[in-house]
């Protein structure tokens, strides 16, 4: 259980602190930035193992098909192919590849390998050979027959009567609101206060539908997973990923064989922003590695990337808010149509988020929320940094821009008027849990206000409405929105870290927390650095092996600095316990007893009156000398809070009407996450979160023809690059979260929910006409000039 | 076949099949600081210097190597002696899952030979071919242009 006291406390009186720390809220180098600076080969595919098996799998080119023969003879002939899994001979076990925490709020809809297959890039088989080359040939020789089947190809046609049936086996199942035969992977409907009475007092009701598109995470490092058996027969499994002990979960669930007889190893991670919290391919090479008794490999292509990963859940979102006319929000409606694809990995819970997130950043009387995440046969939903935020979010501050001025108002006062506060309860945190109820959250640190002033300042929003276009097609605008998110899911995730002391004063840290880039190795070392009170080169990190590290729920949620780090300052503060108790033992040993309380300092514990104990001192004595034994302590941490970081994003952007070019000129991100560990480390998070997103505002897009994903490389799919970054100002707002390790609290996803809306209601600024659907294409701009200019309503949904 | 050249300053002779990419072959000869992002030139992990000029390597036919002189990041400082690219990329913390740095830490060695005295857009232009989802290019950007001042005050 969280360790909060029974009292209730802001952060108001704690600012202080921020002068007092010496080793975090500083940019140190970060601990694992050189050797990958030197390229020393650390990721999962960089190592070679004797025998090593090649993988490569036969994917679906059917949206939907039933598989009637599967003949693999022709392959089984290619020199070098040793084994071919396929549905007909591995194990037929319902699961989620989601990897979340047990049990999974997910449906278990998934098999290793389906009968049925449910949209271009399904599994359907999956060849070993001694090289890749051997494994591609063989896996074309493979020779199925489908019964090909009506697809579902529209999300708004999933749950008509007649509707094709993506999952009509008897075996998959879901948690209450899954109804499968009406294509339902995930539903429900919530509310708060009376809703129905907070609309009829309203003097302005105002309802828009919005749209956003699939989005691809785009890791730079493939998925990949390398399996062997080591030499007392256990299966290890060094794969990318962001959830080592789900992964090891899942796992044995999958293949049969119990937990025990599984190490999962997460070596460095290039990136995962969601994609890797699945447990997308690990089982295939485990599943070769326990037949053939060999070591196993399976590399994604940057197409199997896209084509057979997950991506951002698609919705259909319609907002409704009714306000009096002197701009007080009274109730806020929102309801989703989500299309999960073909399997409902994080359907419910993801949507759920789309509310959970967004809803309570505003005040009202009265709130209602209604979804539904179907099945189609489309490409596949799943976690993606933001997770269901960044939909909402689009909706919502799209809309309340909107809102703002239909009142006359300007959006940010409009905004300030209405936000959440510190001491406010969340007025939704019981009603969207994780999967189910949740625990009640009252706000204890919030600078939304000051991000949204010092966010002002910095674009200078006073010159909104006075811009000077550069040319007569240049038109500039400029657009903000207000975000909230949290940090961990309250009640459900654990972390957990283990510490012990080396004879040099060092110290071995070992956390299940997973380092995926994010910098996690560097904010747990800095937070023990600082409980220990010792230099950041003094804590070796060790991260996220199943065997040697003690549990975490992984890298998801925006949980590890404020769940995990909360882990690691609880061992710290055992073990300075512990060396406090041990240099007490040593004075008196000595006959030189203390004479009062003893404190740290500078990696010693020290006395009222100046005597000193080095920590490497204590360590020899506790080895070698006197009262021996090894200083080390665990700590455990779940919270039933999860703080939100807040933040206030503003860009300014120029439009180009003759071709609809967007160009984002400057983009300013002020946020509160709390006391910043590694405040240029906080920098990287939001920049790279923000930046990402300007991609899903501006230029990111699935494209399908039929089921078939077109835009499924690097060159089709248009991510932001070095040259379309505008100029970026992070700011860190000050507060301090008194439930979180050195009042932090998460950073990770917050900036994700941004550039949807800031540029969607810039170009609207810019245009004078309102964008409600992602991505802001130059189709989409010029269609939208073009029927303005013709008189036609100011808006599009093209 | 086989292949003489120069990698990282040292004579080699490898042994390759007529078909695979440089990217395969170094990894295979144990350079792993070569990643694989996309394997069609699109992401720039892959990049190494070929006569000194950067170029995909998974693009690059291991012959098409022969006779010519190949540096990879293993040729670029080391844990005693980080080079100061690399250290303009710690001290801007422009490192996140590290992924794209080998490519782009090369990319800025390439940059700095014709251009010591780089602009911004020259900056990003150096790092246009360059994907990385993690950073947002904002602080890589930036420590080129601190690595350019770095290796300045290094040659005077
Ligand atoms: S792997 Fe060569 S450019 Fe992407
Ligand atoms: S740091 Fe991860 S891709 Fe650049």
């Amino acid at each position: 259980m969280s360790e909060q006291a029974g009292g209730w406390d802001t952060g108001a009186d704690s600012l202080h602190r921020y002068d007092d720390y010496t080793q975090i809220n500083r940019n140190q180098r970060r601990v694992d930035a050189l050797k990958l600076a030197l390229g020393k080969g650390t990721f999962s595919d960089d190592i070679d193992l004797p025998g090593m098996l090649h993988l490569k799998c036969l994917w679906s080119p059917h949206a939907h098909a039933r598989i009637t023969s599967i003949d693999t003879s022709a392959a089984e002939k290619v020199p070098g192919v040793v084994t071919i899994l396929h549905h007909g001979n591995v194990p037929r076990v319902p699961y989620t590849t989601a990897g979340q925490g047990h049990p999974e709020p997910s449906p278990y809809d998934t098999y290793m390998f389906p009968k049925k297959v449910r949209f271009v890039g399904d599994r359907v088989a999956c060849v070993a050979a001694e090289s890749e080359l051997a494994a591609a040939r063989a896996a074309r020789l493979i020779r199925v027959e489908y019964e090909v089947l009506e697809p579902l190809l529209d999300s708004r046609r999933a749950m008509d009567p007649g509707a094709p049936i993506v999952h009509d086996e008897p075996e998959a199942s879901g948690l209450p609101g899954y109804d499968k035969e009406r294509n339902l992977a995930a539903s429900m409907e919530v509310f708060h206060g009376d809703y129905a009475a907070a609309f009829a007092k309203a003097d302005l009701v105002l309802e828009h539908e919005y749209e956003v598109p699939y989005q691809h995470q785009c890791a730079l490092e493939p998925h990949v997973a390398v399996t062997w058996l080591d030499e007392d027969n256990r299966l290890v499994v060094r794969v990318a990923t962001q959830v080592p002990f789900h992964s090891r979960r899942i796992l044995a669930r999958v293949l049969g064989i119990p937990v025990s007889r599984i190490r999962v190893i997460k070596p460095r991670i290039g990136g995962g922003f969601g994609g890797k919290q699945e447990i997308l391919i690990d089982d295939l090479p485990a599943m070769v590695t326990l037949r053939t008794g060999r070591p196993a490999r399976l590399f994604f292509t940057r197409r199997e990337e896209f084509s057979s990963s997950r991506a951002r859940h698609p919705q259909i979102l319609r907002w409704k808010t009714g306000v009096t006319k002197d701009g007080v929000v009274l109730a806020q409606e929102l309801e989703v149509l989500a299309n999960t694809g073909p399997y409902g990995a994080h359907a419910l819970t993801v949507q759920g988020c789309t509310a959970g997130k967004t809803l309570p950043l505003y005040k009202a009387e009265g709130y209602r929320f209604i979804m539904n995440t179907v099945y189609t046969n489309l490409a596949n939903g799943g976690a993606f940094r933001g997770y269901g935020g960044p939909q909402g979010f689009f909706a919502m501050e799209a809309h309340m821009s909107e809102v703002a001025e239909r009142l006359g108002l300007d959006p940010a006062d409009f905004r300030t008027k209405n936000l959440i506060g510190e001491g406010d309860e969340n007025p939704l945190s019981k009603a969207l849990g994780e999967g189910g109820e949740g625990p009640p959250q009252r706000i204890r640190s919030c600078g939304i206000q000051e991000c949204v002033a010092q966010g002002k300042a910095a674009i200078g929003w006073e010159r909104r409405g006075k811009l000077a276009d550069p040319a007569p097609h240049l038109r500039r605008g400029l657009g903000m929105a207000c975000l909230m998110h949290g940090s961990g899911i309250p009640g459900v995730d654990m972390a957990s870290a283990f510490l012990k002391l080396n004879d040099d004063g060092s110290f071995n840290l070992h956390v299940g927390a997973t380092e995926i880039g994010t910098g996690s190795d560097t904010i747990l070392s800095q937070i023990a650095a600082e409980a220990l009170q010792v230099p950041l080169h003094k804590i070796i990190i060790y991260s996220s092996d199943t065997d040697m590290t003690p549990f975490d729920k992984g890298a998801y949620a925006s949980s590890t600095t404020y769940i995990s780090g909360t882990s690691v300052k609880k061992a710290c503060d055992g073990v300075v316990e512990q060396l406090k108790q041990a240099a007490f033992e040593i004075w008196r040993h000595h006959g030189d007893p203390s004479d009062g309380p003893l404190t740290i300092a500078d990696e010693h514990v020290v006395r009222p009156d100046g005597k000193r104990l080095s920590y490497s001192e204590i360590c020899l004595s506790t080895f070698y000398e006197h009262d021996q034994h090894q200083i080390m302590d665990h700590g455990s941490h779940m919270s039933m809070e999860s703080p939100p970081p807040f933040a206030a994003h503003f860009a300014e952007v120029e439009v180009d009407v003759e071709t609809g070019a967007v160009r984002v000129l400057r983009y300013v991100a002020a946020t509160d996450c709390g006391v910043p560990i590694h405040p240029q480390n906080c920098e990287g998070q939001i920049e790279g979160g923000a930046v990402t997103m300007l991609g899903y505002a501006l230029s990111e897009d699935f494209v399908f023809a039929g089921g078939r994903l077109l835009s499924d490389t690097f060159r089709d799919y248009k991510q932001f690059t070095a040259l379309d970054v505008p100029e970026f100002t992070p700011i860190l707002v000050k507060t301090f979260e008194p439930s979180g390790p050195f009042g932090a609290k998460s950073v990770a996803e917050i900036p994700t929910d941004g550039p949807g809306p800031t540029i969607a209601n810039a170009v609207s600024n810019a245009l004078g006409v309102r964008f409600r659907k992602l991505p802001i294409t130059p189709e989409r701009v010029r269609e939208a000039w073009l029927a303005k200019q013709q008189g036609q309503p100011a808006s599009t949904r093209a | 076949m086989r292949s003489e050249l120069e990698v990282n300053g040292a004579r080699v002779a490898w042994e390759h099949e007529p078909h695979e990419f440089l990217t395969e072959v170094l990894r295979r000869e144990g350079l792993k600081g070569t990643k694989r992002g996309c394997e069609s030139g699109d992401c720039g992990a892959c990049a190494v210097l070929l006569d000194g000029e950067e170029v995909p390597s998974c693009l690059v036919l291991a012959a098409q190597a022969h006779g010519h002189a190949v540096e990879t990041i293993e040729g670029v400082g080391s844990f005693e002696a980080p080079h100061p690219i690399q250290e303009a990329f710690l001290d801007a913390t422009a490192i996140q899952c590290g992924y794209c740095t080998p490519g782009m830490v090369l990319a800025t060695k390439a940059l700095l030979a014709e251009t010591p005295n780089p602009t911004e857009a020259d900056a990003r232009a150096c790092l246009a071919g360059h994907l990385c989802r993690c950073t947002g290019y904002v602080k890589p950007i930036q420590a080129v242009l601190s690595a350019a001042q770095r290796c300045q005050a290094g040659a005077q």
